[in-house]
């Protein structure tokens, strides 16, 4: 027997829950509806079992809205969240949206627009946790490019996957470029095109942008997904006897003003990796300690996900960053300016997850 | 449908602003909303402080500290055992067009 999906709704006002529920239990994947009216509740609840898809008000007692989203996402990656609220203001929107929740929905006043919430619901209800690109649930990119192109659209697709991210450049139905992390073009977009999930945005088209792509969309879609396949199932003949693929942190230590590299695994895996560095137990105790802390800060301002951090200092300057399930401290000459330490500590973060 | 609507108390909005610790982590000055709460910025300044006192016990001494959040930069420059911590909130990235509501 197919399992109903979960719902939880979380708002402190009970006529308002009440309401909802009766809503969303008349949806056609008839799911189980769970209400709570406080954010602390709905973690307890999140963590005592599996839900598709989280409601959360705004205005909440003690935890606002927005903290309990950026905790939900944090530590419910795969949790749909939808923002549902009376607050009108574009700053909230742009908040929960740099938070990562799917949907932000002014509460409905009008039966029109009761009837496109609940459509969006089913939608999310619908939607197999673990893949797809949030912006548009159930679809992969390729379905997002075969839609942009053959509307004959110009835009620039962004692309996030975890710390990755890319731009597909589309003119007139054609894709003309693409980049990411350090490569450029068909290499590019065969790239992106590999990840499995993440969230795409649509910026504003550039219509200068230089093509570096000439085939036709089908045919490098085409070509793509062969190329993907053969990845993935690769004849053993075809592979070199001394190809050898360099681990994570061999891959981190090789890029250039690198002084050390210390990752260490997030709680319950014990051990350190790390190259060139003094005393690494010291440095990842540290690095754990200040991605945590300031991990914990951000839940508590609703500032959305810790990104990353960087420490200046005199002998050398120091990047900290989550990749997956470890945290990584990157050690770079001091001659590097600031803006270079962030940009380089992205992309070390994004190369030990390749 | 008025039953749908409710009077609106919107979370605190992002801080925007400065503040000063001792080493103690006592708060010296703050150029930061009073509505935003006191204990917050005691805790910004303990984890500040604490970041840069275990830097030194890695051997890794430190003159500033930039923490990136989607919706905030926070940073701290170390100043004679304490520190002055500036909080900034960030645009949402090339002012996107927000994912559509399907």
């Amino acid at each position: 027997m197919k399992q109903r999906p979960k719902i939880l709704l979380a708002d402190d006002e009970p006529d308002v829950l009440e309401m909802y529920r009766e809503l969303l239990s008349q949806l056609p994947s008839q799911p189980e509806i769970h209400t709570t009216n406080s954010g602390a509740k709905a973690l307890a609840l999140l963590e005592s079992e599996p839900f598709r898809v989280f409601i959360c008000d705004l205005k909440m007692p003690k935890m606002d809205g927005l903290q309990v989203l950026a905790a939900v996402r944090r530590r419910f990656p795969q949790l749909r969240t939808v923002v549902l609220t009376s607050v009108v203001d574009e700053q909230y929107r742009s908040r929960a949206y740099a938070i990562g929740v799917d949907m932000y929905w002014q509460k409905p006043g009008a039966e029109q627009e009761i009837k496109l919430f609940l459509d969006c619901m089913e939608s999310l209800l619908g939607h197999e946790p673990g893949t797809g690109f949030r912006g548009v649930q159930s679809k992969s990119l390729v379905d997002i490019l075969q839609l942009e192109c053959l509307a004959q659209s110009s835009v620039v697709l962004r692309i996030t996957n975890g710390p990755l991210s890319g731009r597909i450049w589309i003119t007139g139905g054609e894709v003309v470029d693409a980049e990411t992390d350090g490569l450029e073009g068909e290499e590019a977009f065969v790239r992106i095109l590999s990840w499995k999930s993440g969230s795409f945005e649509t910026l504003p088209a550039e219509p200068g942008r230089k093509r570096t792509i000439f085939k036709p969309y089908n045919a490098l879609l085409l070509e793509t997904a062969q190329a993907l396949d053969e990845s993935r199932h690769p004849a053993d003949e075809a592979a070199p006897a001394n190809a050898v693929k360099p681990t994570p942190i061999a891959a981190v230590a090789q890029l250039e003003d690198v002084e050390f590299v210390v990752a260490a695994r997030a709680a319950g895996t014990p051990g350190i990796e790390s190259r060139g560095a003094e005393n690494p137990e010291a440095k990842a105790r540290w690095a754990q300690a200040a991605l945590e802390r300031f991990g914990g800060l951000g839940d508590q301002l609703a500032a959305g996900p810790l990104q990353q951090l960087e420490a200046l200092g005199l002998q050398c300057h120091v990047g900290l960053a989550r990749a997956g399930d470890t945290h990584l401290a990157v050690g770079w000459r001091v001659r590097l300016p600031a803006e270079a330490v962030a940009e380089r500590t992205r992309k070390a973060a994004a190369l030990w997850q390749l | 449908m008025s039953l749908f609507r409710k009077a609106p108390v919107p979370p605190a909005r992002l801080p925007a602003g400065s503040f000063t610790v001792d080493p103690e982590g006592n708060i010296v000055v703050s150029t930061l909303p009073s509505s935003f709460p006191v204990s917050l910025i005691e805790e910004c300044g303990r984890h500040v402080l604490a970041t840069f006192r275990e830097a030194q016990a890695a051997d890794l001494p430190l003159l500033e500290l930039v923490i990136r959040y989607a919706g905030l930069k926070i940073t701290a420059r170390e100043l004679r055992g304490g520190a002055i911590v500036f909080l900034l909130p960030q645009p949402p990235p090339d002012a996107a067009t927000p994912p559509p509501a399907l």
